[in-house]
């Protein structure tokens, strides 16, 4: 019989790996910059079932702690990301010829 | 028996939506079902008995990381248009090793995870023990702010640094500028409610966090969430430049200041004296809301690269 903590922490691998698939496949910098948050769901996940197997008069608060403090990181490297996305939007030589002259475009 | 068939479907929800996360053909989708995801993220937590994350996911998994990934999803519209035959980099072509080597990591890390130990194991026993001295009786409070104080304290210098590098994209750095657009008289008008409210809900989870499920985390989340809501329909949340240099890094000062503050005697940074270690905390906890309720306001203005701001522009460093 699986128990209650086996099945999340089961979720929580293929929640990390699907995660890690798709930030090697997808194209898109948003959709990668989502399968590294899935990736951290799955982490957290792992950790959470592992406190609820501790569980005594309480669950383990030393993970809930790191889950805690995790997801405000998380949240906080997502937003970095996002911004570094949309910069990098901003850069790729499109439509328009960029204003302040020809050093711009795609020279690495 | 119930419970565990309702742990089944969530658990196979959560890894189907997983999945729709990343073949859904529009981003717009992926984005709505991976706030979905989070939603039901916090339903897991809570079957798990993790009230404060559910708590906290609820309000961050499936609100803020919701409304920075739409919001940028807005802000990079024209632009998939204009690339969507992404020929630079065409990875489509060899996605099966990836898949391959996903699948045969997931199958170890299962067998691993299911030759786990099942006796419980874990620091609760340590915990449950000290707890009648770290001055609150909600054992995660007492961990974050106590017993692993110093991880709290680094994580909000990580939280300092993030906005850092969110501002440094930006050829003016500035939070204090007016929103770009007004709102309609409904979004007013529900923002002169729901923010006060917010207000208040935070104070009532930090104040809780002592006994309960709550704390700081909790509770700057709402405030970021009221900072985030006002600065949508037209307000500034603050007024001011300084009081955003003000209160950005206030949590870290504060934690500082009080983990300094104790040293006296042969007292170790962070190690409160116990008569006083409710107090302290709760202090520390105030600053530290404040301080993450401005950083995630200050996360989703800071992302909005005015209309003029030039992507790699007049005053933006050189590339090269």
């Amino acid at each position: 019989m699986i128990a209650q903590d086996q099945i999340y922490a089961i979720a929580a691998v293929l929640l990390f790996c699907l995660g890690l698939h798709g930030v090697f496949t997808r194209p898109e910098t948003l959709r990668k910059i989502i399968a590294l948050n899935l990736m951290g769901a799955g982490v957290f996940l792992f950790f959470v079932s592992v406190a609820w197997r501790n569980a005594a008069a309480f669950a383990d608060p030393v993970p809930h702690a790191m889950v805690l403090t995790g997801i405000v990181v998380a949240v906080s490297a997502t937003a970095f990301a996002l911004g570094l996305a949309r910069r990098l939007a901003g850069l790729k030589p499109n439509d328009k010829p960029p204003s302040p002259g020809a050093k711009e475009g795609p020279s690495p | 028996m119930i419970g565990l068939v309702l742990d089944l479907l969530l658990a196979t929800a959560l890894v189907g939506l997983a999945w729709r996360v990343l073949v859904a053909p529009e981003l717009f989708e992926a984005v709505v079902v991976f706030i979905t995801l989070g939603l039901l993220m916090a339903v897991a937590w809570a079957r798990l008995a993790a009230p404060d994350i559910a708590l906290a996911e609820a309000a961050i998994g499936a609100g803020l990381t919701g409304v920075l990934l739409l919001d940028t999803l807005r802000a990079m519209r024209p632009e998939p248009v204009a690339e969507p035959a992404h020929p630079p980099s065409d990875p489509k072509g060899p996605a099966w090793p990836s898949l391959a080597a996903s699948i045969v990591l997931a199958g170890v890390l299962i067998v691993a995870v299911l030759a786990l130990p099942r006796e419980p194991g874990g620091l609760t026993a340590a915990v449950a023990a000290e707890l009648p001295h770290s001055g609150v009786t909600q054992p995660v409070t007492a961990v974050l702010l106590n017993f692993r104080s110093y991880d709290t304290w680094l994580e909000l210098a990580v939280l300092l640094i993030a906005v850092i590098g969110v501002l440094s994209l930006r050829a003016e750095p500035r939070l204090a500028d007016p929103p770009p657009g007004g709102a309609g008289t409904v979004l007013s008008w529900l923002v002169g409610i729901l923010v006060p409210v917010a207000v208040l809900v935070a104070g009532y989870l930090l104040w809780l966090g002592k006994t309960a499920a709550g704390g700081a985390f909790q509770a700057g989340v709402a405030l970021g969430a009221a900072g985030v809501l006002m600065w949508l329909a037209g307000h500034r949340p603050l007024q001011r430049e300084w009081q955003w240099r003000a209160l950005l890094p206030l949590g870290f000062i504060g934690f500082m200041a009080v983990g300094i503050g104790v040293m006296t005697g042969d007292r170790a940074l962070l190690e409160y004296p116990r008569a006083h270690a409710g107090t302290l905390i709760l202090l520390i906890e105030t600053a530290a809301a404040v301080s993450i309720g401005a950083t995630m306001t200050a996360l989703f203005i800071g992302l909005h690269f005015p209309p003029g701001d030039p992507a790699s522009g007049r005053k933006g460093p050189a590339a090269r």
